[in-house]
């Protein structure tokens, strides 16, 4: 029998094997270390330290600056050498804090003090994910505090572990899950003290079997967690598909998980609120995949947040020789942004970074012709939308249209209908762009 | 005879049906008369019609019942200019005021000689675009993407883009405002039509930072300010400003500017 999934979708190559052989070893940065003040959604955090500040790892340099907002630790041990505009992989300039890395990764003290899991109260979880300036790692970057908090905790009946990772190349999941298999599980033993009523359940997609069954060793002992295989199909992973495929429930537009009593949370994000709550361990490092038909090692990583993604090319040994780069995405090929330099620091909810040789770069850049109305684009998109239409009214510019009758803004960007486009129509990029200028019509 | 009886009963019926309804139309037009301002048509009449928007009502229609109402000047359509000003002028009976031909200026003129380039930006033709996706074509943060955004939103053809950066035609241009609106980065500005001097580069980055990228760009060094003998110019945030109504037109700064940015009328063609 084949494993659950959800309607649409498509089966890019997977790409995994290159980097997933490799053993996960942690990188020590050089350079200095960059920590972007917006590493997340909502509100940028406030700098706590000024230039020529002495710091330690693991020490607060930025903190939340409202409800929904995220504290920034540093990562390593040195002094702060400036509060300036620095790039980020989007290719905008973000205010950054830029420590003078004295390579020794001095802990701060405290840090790594073990707590037993059992004794913990809901508000100490809580305030040491708050603390720690954890935020959803699987890439949205939201807030955990703010997701973990819904207005009833006793109507969750589902903690959905994510670890279905389905963008090609991407391997840092998997390769955790078969790392730190315990430490996830404790995050959703915390997580159901936190949820009364709630079970869970670690989602994976089933070309993972390493993962899935080193995740079953682990939650056979467990009561009400379990793990279920889901087909490997892109994108298994978006919150909304995935909520559909474990639950049987199908969010309405414009829904979010908690009212279907659902809260979903990606492994990294598990394995940090248990380092944060049971070893007292801010957020300082992740596991990173340096990936991509043009690096000459490919492999993950346990890196550094703030580190250079130069750098972690470097580790990875570089271009590959006799081969010429043409791409540097910050993520993997599906959702990926092309990254205008290599010297952008590792955020928070980035997990990987693809670099693609020209042969496959030129064959993703085909001319664009015109809309043939093939209805492809509607049939892979998981959450049901009319990309087709929705590209027409965005390019006449009826905003309206978009959002209340083609409900465009609940487009996830996973670039699904991109894709499959035979006409290689921009269709992503163009619904990125309509949502944007939506949101931002509504600020003002 | 009697084969004619018929045809005079048919035409007299219709002749009396006719009259009736004749008299009902004058009272029911009388009743439910609605009163037009003469004046509306009139003032359309001498618009140019292009519905630009270029006046901040929607289209010619809107603007003539708004002038007609006082609600907006005489001379608001800023394609027509004073010539139009003036008719409008003679049927509303005012006399418009002096008001000055504006032209569309681009602050940027880092082409592809000047400009370093960044990366290969392959996706959909439109600045907005460029912008939102984080790639941007040159190295400069803040200048002219050159993907013509604002060439495709102009109604007159005037602007065009050649090596990367946009250019106006001065004759074309009607000072509409849609580039002003339609451009993400800020760059076009309505200028006075005397203006001499204008600096053409709008990077907010330090003088070293500017000199990697472009070689037409402003450093912010203000070496201008301390040239001009009318303090018509200032430089706020790394870049020179120049203040239209007090500048004199004596060229001294631009012929001490460093990058050479400071450009006249001729220059900024």
């Amino acid at each position: 029998m084949s494993n659950k999934t959800f309607r649409g979708g498509v089966h890019p190559e997977g790409h995994k094997e290159i980097s997933k052989t490799q053993p996960v070893e942690v990188f020590l940065p050089k350079g200095d270390m960059v920590y972007p003040l917006n590493q997340h959604i909502g509100k940028p955090a406030k700098p706590v330290v000024k230039k020529g500040d002495k710091v330690l790892a693991g020490q607060l340099i930025a903190e939340a600056d409202g409800f929904v907002s995220a504290n920034i630790v540093s990562s390593c041990s040195g002094t702060v050498k400036a509060i300036e505009e620095r790039y980020v992989a989007s290719g905008a300039k973000a205010m950054s804090i830029v420590i003078d890395n004295d390579g020794e990764f001095t802990l701060a003290p405290g840090i790594g003090e073990e707590r037993d899991p059992e004794g913990l109260s809901n508000e100490e979880i809580l305030d040491a994910i708050q603390m720690a300036g954890i935020v959803g790692m699987g890439g949205a970057g939201f807030p955990a505090r703010v997701k973990l908090a819904p207005k009833d905790p006793d109507s969750i009946e589902y903690i959905i572990a994510n670890g279905s990772e389905c963008e090609p190349y991407i391997t840092c999941d998997d390769q955790l899950m078969q790392k730190e298999a315990h430490a996830i599980v404790g995050a959703i033993k915390l997580l159901m003290q936190l949820f009364p009523n709630a079970v869970g359940v670690v989602a994976i997609e089933d070309n993972k079997p390493d993962a899935i069954a080193t995740m079953q060793g682990v939650c056979n002992n467990e009561k009400g967690i379990s793990v279920l295989p889901v087909k490997a199909k892109y994108p298994e992973g978006g919150e909304r598909s995935l909520i559909g495929v474990v639950t049987g429930r199908q969010l309405r537009f414009g829904q979010l998980p908690a009212e279907l009593g659902c809260v979903v949370c990606n492994v990294s994000t598990l394995n940090a609120i248990y380092r944060a709550a049971c070893k007292n361990e801010p957020l300082m490092e992740r596991l990173f995949t340096v990936s991509g038909d043009a690096v000459a090692n490919p492999r993950t990583m346990s890196v550094k947040i703030g580190t250079s993604c130069a750098e972690l090319l470097e580790a990875a040994g570089g271009i590959k020789a006799g081969c010429e780069a043409a791409k540097v995405l910050s993520g993997g090929p599906m959702m990926g942004i092309a990254m205008p330099s290599l010297d952008v620091p590792v955020c928070k909810n980035n997990n990987a970074m693809t670099v693609m040789s020209k042969d496959e770069v030129e064959l993703a850049e085909k001319k664009m012709t015109a809309c043939i109305r093939c209805g492809r684009c509607g049939h892979v998109c998981p959450l049901g939308l009319v990309p087709q239409m929705m590209a027409e009214a965005a390019e006449r510019g009826d905003y309206e249209r978009y959002e209340k009758k083609l409900y465009g803004l609940d487009c996830i960007a996973c670039g699904t209908c991109t894709y499959i486009c035979p006409a290689k129509r921009p269709l992503m990029q163009l619904f990125k762009q309509t949502k944007a200028a939506i949101m931002a019509a509504k600020r003002r | 005879m009697q084969s004619f009886m018929p045809i005079i009963i048919a035409t007299a019926s219709v002749a009396v049906i006719g009259l009736l309804i004749g008299l009902l139309l004058i009272v029911v037009g009388n009743k439910f008369k609605v009163e037009v301002d003469e004046r509306v048509a009139a003032v359309r009449e001498c618009l140019p019609g292009n519905n630009c928007g270029g006046c901040g009502f929607a289209g010619c229609d809107a603007l003539a019942e708004a002038i007609a109402a006082g609600k907006a000047p005489v001379n608001a359509c800023p394609v027509g200019g004073a010539p139009v000003g003036e008719k409008v002028g003679r049927i509303m009976g005012v006399t418009a005021e002096e008001k000055e031909r504006l032209i569309a200026f681009v602050r940027c003129s880092g082409d592809c000689e000047t400009v370093a380039r960044r990366s290969n930006y392959v996706g959909i033709r439109d600045c907005a675009s460029a912008v939102g996706s984080g790639l941007n074509p040159w190295a400069c943060d803040h200048g002219c993407l050159g993907l013509g955004t604002c060439a495709a939103v102009c109604p007159f053809g005037a602007i065009k883009v050649d090596k990367g950066v946009a250019h106006v035609d001065r004759d074309k241009c009607m000072a509409c405002g849609k580039c002003v609106a339609a451009c993400p980065k800020h760059l076009i500005e309505l200028v006075p039509e005397s203006a001499q001097y204008a600096v053409q580069c709008a990077s907010r980055d330090r003088g070293p930072a500017v000199k990697k990228v472009c070689s037409a760009g402003c450093i912010g060094c203000k070496l201008c300010t301390k040239q001009c003998e009318f303090e018509a110019i200032t430089v706020e945030n790394n870049i020179a400003h120049i203040d239209y109504s007090k500048c004199t037109g004596c060229g001294k700064c631009a012929e001490k500017c460093p990058a050479k940015i400071i450009r006249s009328k001729a220059e900024r063609m």
